[in-house]
C-alpha cells in the first residue's frame, strides 16, 4: 500500500527490507508502523513526549522515552542499520555531535530538514525585516522548537567538513511534491529535503 | 521537546465504566514435590495459595501472571465476601474495564513460595517433623519462585503466558520468567524494578533484617515454640522499609513538619507526623506478616542477579528472551531508581529486544507503582489492549 506522503514513500524506498530502523524523535510511531508494514523492519523509536509516547504504545510500535539532548551514548557502534530523523535535527542543540553518533550507531541515516533557504523566507526576511513565519515553520521566533534552522547549503556544507557521505536525496517544494524548480534551484525552491547519508567508504 | 508536564494526581484515571472484580476466593493447591531448589537443598511437597480472575479462553492463550513484591500475596484484586479487609492490593489496576482487564483477560496471581500467606513457608507444618518449619524453611531464590509458578502453569493448562506482570520483586521475577522460559510469555511488563539490587539496597535489606535477628523475642527464628514474637524487631524493619518506598518530596507533601499536638512536648515519644505514619504502618505490618518470611524475602531479593552468570553481561543474559518488553520507572524512586530501570532497557536494546520504556513523574517514590497515576494507568492500559488484541 502506498502512503499519502510521498516523503514517507520516499524513505521507505530507502530502507532495505527486514532490517533494524531507529527513528529519533518517531512522534505518534506513524513512519515506524508504515516502514514495518512495507519493509519489514524492526523499529524503535526514540521520543520525548508523553503523548506521542502513548500514542506508539497505542500502535504496538516499541518507543523508548528518551531526550536526544542527551545523546546516544547507550546505542552501541553500527547496531542499527538505518536512523530516521524527521524533522526534528533543527530541534537539537548540537545537531553536528548528533549527525556524528547518529552515523556511529547506524550504516546510514536518513535525514529530512525544513529548508530555511525557501525564497519565501528570503522575501519575508528582506521585505518584511523580521523572522519568518510560515505553514512549515508556524512558531514566533521566541517559541519555536526549531533552534538551528538552516538552508540547504549549510547542511551540505556541514556534511563536507564532517566528511559525511550523501549518498541520496531528494528535494520537494513547499507542498511537500516533487516539481522542476525544487529539483533545479533546491536552495531557492526546496521546502522539505530528504537526504540519506553514511560515514561508510562504500555503501 | 517541550518542558516537562505537571506531576499527575492520581485522580479520574480510570473510565467510569472500571467495575471491582468482586468477591473472590482464594485456592490452596497442593504440589507433589521433590522440589529442587537454588541453595541446594529442597522440599518434599509445597502447597501455593491462589486467585485468579476473569476466565480462561478455551485455547489458554489470554492468561496473565501477577508476581507480587516482597510483602504482598495472592490477594491482588477484589474483595472476600463478609471480610471488613481493604481490597486486593492492586485491585486498581485489576478488573473490568481497568489496565488488566479481566473482561479480556485470565488473570493468576499467588503467594510466592516461603511466603506467609497461605503458601508453604516458615509458618507451614513440615511433613517430616510435624512441626512448623519456622526458621529451617530452606532458602528460596527468584529462580525457585518462578521455576514454581511454571509448574502452576502447568497445573492450569497454560503453556503460554499473554504477559507476566511484576512490580519491584515481582518484576524481577518477570525478567527471569523471560531469561528461564522465553517461551512461555509473549509479554513481560517490569515496573519500578531492577536486573540486581545496589549495595545500597543490600545494605537497607541487611539494616532490616538485623532489626529482626537482635530482637531477644526472635528466639533464633523459633519464636512460635516459645509463643514469642520479634514484634519489635519486624515493626522497626518495616518502619526502615517505608522510609525507602517513599521520597523525600513525597513526605514534605504528605507529612511535612506537621505535629500531632499544638506544642512540642520536648519529650522522646513520637509527636510529628510522619514518625506517628512509621509506628502505625510497622504495627500494622507486624499483624499480618511472618518474621522469618521477611528474612527469607529480603533474601531472595538480595540474591537476584541473572547476569552473574554471564560475566555479568545482561545484555548476554537477556539474549535469549523471545518477550517483548514494557519497562515502566518513576521519577522519584530512589529505591529502584529509574536508572536502573535503563540498566535493562540498554541491555534489551543491544540484545535487540522490542522494549517501550516510560518513565512516570510521581512523587510517590517506589510505593508510585502501586498508585493510580493517570500516566501510568493509561501507558499499561494502552500496552495490555495490544496484547489482548494479540490473542489467538
Amino acid at each position: 500500500m502506498s502512503h499519502p506522503r510521498i516523503d514517507w514513500r520516499l524513505i521507505a524506498d530507502w530502507v532495505p527490507k527486514n532490517t533494524k530502523v531507529l527513528d529519533l524523535g518517531c512522534g505518534d510511531g506513524e513512519l515506524l508502523a508504515y516502514l514495518s508494514q512495507e519493509r519489514q523492519t524492526q523499529g524503535l523509536g526514540l521520543e520525548i513526549e508523553h503523548a506521542a509516547i502513548e500514542a506508539c504504545v497505542k500502535r504496538g510500535i516499541s518507543v523508548i522515552e528518551h531526550n536526544l539532548n542527551h545523546g546516544l551514548e547507550r546505542f552501541s557502534d553500527q547496531s542499527q542499520d538505518t536512523l530516521v530523523m524527521t524533522h526534528a535535527l533543527q530541534m537539537i542543540k548540537r545537531p553536528d555531535r548528533l549527525l556524528q553518533e547518529m552515523l556511529r550507531i547506524g550504516r546510514q541515516a536518513i535525514i529530512t530538514l525544513p529548508n530555511f533557504g525557501h525564497w519565501s523566507h528570503r522575501l519575508h526576511l528582506l521585505y518584511k525585516g523580521r523572522m519568518p513565519v510560515s505553514h512549515s515553520l508556524p512558531h514566533p521566533w521566541y517559541a519555536t522548537p526549531n533552534i538551528h534552522l538552516c538552508t540547504l547549503r549549510d547542511f551540505e556544507l556541514l556534511c563536507e567538513q564532517m566528511r559525511i557521505t550523501l549518498l541520496d536525496k531528494h528535494f520537494l517544494n513547499a507542498k511537500n511534491r516533487s516539481s522542476w524548480a525544487s529539483q533545479q534551484w533546491p536552495n531557492l525552491f526546496c521546502g522539505q529535503a530528504i537526504y540519506r547519508i553514511t560515514k561508510e567508504t562504500s555503501t | 521537546m517541550a518542558a516537562a508536564e505537571p506531576i499527575p494526581q492520581p485522580d479520574d484515571s480510570l473510565p467510569p465504566t472500571a467495575k471491582s472484580v468482586g468477591a473472590v476466593k482464594s485456592e490452596l493447591m497442593h504440589f507433589n514435590g521433590p522440589l529442587r531448589l537454588t541453595s541446594g537443598t529442597g522440599l518434599p511437597e509445597y502447597d501455593l495459595m491462589v486467585e485468579t480472575y476473569g476466565q480462561l479462553n478455551p485455547q489458554k492463550t489470554n492468561a496473565i501472571l501477577i508476581c507480587h513484591a516482597l510483602t504482598g500475596n495472592h490477594h491482588a484484586a477484589g474483595y472476600y465476601q463478609d471480610s471488613t479487609e481493604r481490597p486486593g492490593w492492586w485491585d486498581e489496576f485489576i478488573g473490568p474495564g481497568k489496565p488488566i482487564d479481566t473482561d479480556q483477560f485470565f488473570v493468576v496471581s499467588l503467594n510466592n513460595l516461603g511466603g506467609c500467606s497461605g503458601s508453604s513457608g516458615p509458618l507451614s507444618i513440615n511433613p517430616l517433623t510435624g512441626k512448623a518449619y519456622g526458621p529451617t524453611f530452606p532458602m528460596v531464590t527468584v529462580t525457585d519462585w518462578v521455576n514454581t509458578q511454571a509448574q502452576l502453569a502447568d497445573r492450569l493448562g497454560i503453556e503460554c503466558w499473554a504477559a507476566v506482570i511484576g512490580g519491584s520483586l515481582g518484576g524481577m521475577q518477570t525478567l527471569e520468567w523471560s531469561i528461564r522460559y522465553p517461551d512461555r510469555l509473549k509479554h513481560a511488563v517490569i515496573i519500578a524494578s531492577a536486573p540486581k539490587l545496589s549495595p545500597q539496597n543490600i545494605a537497607f535489606n541487611e539494616v532490616a533484617r538485623q532489626c529482626i535477628l537482635r530482637d531477644p523475642e526472635f528466639k533464633e527464628g523459633h519464636y512460635l515454640e516459645h509463643q514469642a514474637y520479634p514484634k519489635d524487631g519486624l515493626t522497626q524493619a518495616r518502619m526502615l522499609g517505608h522510609i525507602t518506598y517513599l521520597s523525600n518530596a513525597g513526605m514534605n507533601t504528605k507529612f511535612g513538619r506537621r505535629t500531632s499536638t499544638q506544642y512540642l512536648d520536648y519529650r522522646l515519644s513520637p509527636e510529628f507526623e510522619v514518625e506517628r505514619y512509621l509506628h502505625h504502618q510497622g504495627e500494622r505490618f507486624c499483624g499480618r506478616f511472618d518474621a522469618n518470611t521477611y528474612l527469607l524475602m529480603t533474601k531472595a531479593l538480595d540474591y537476584f542477579d541473572p547476569a552473574a552468570q554471564f560475566q555479568n553481561d545482561l545484555s548476554a543474559c537477556v539474549e535469549q528472551a523471545k518477550a517483548n518488553f514494557l519497562v515502566l520507572a518513576f521519577s522519584s524512586d530512589w529505591r529502584f531508581s529509574p536508572d536502573r530501570s535503563v540498566e535493562l532497557v540498554d541491555a534489551l536494546i543491544t540484545a535487540g529486544k522490542g522494549v517501550t520504556y516510560a518513565c512516570i513523574e510521581s512523587d510517590a517514590g517506589h510505593d508510585a507503582f502501586l498508585l493510580p497515576i493517570p500516566r501510568y494507568v493509561n501507558l499499561l492500559s494502552s500496552y495490555l489492549k495490544v496484547v489482548s488484541k494479540d490473542i489467538l
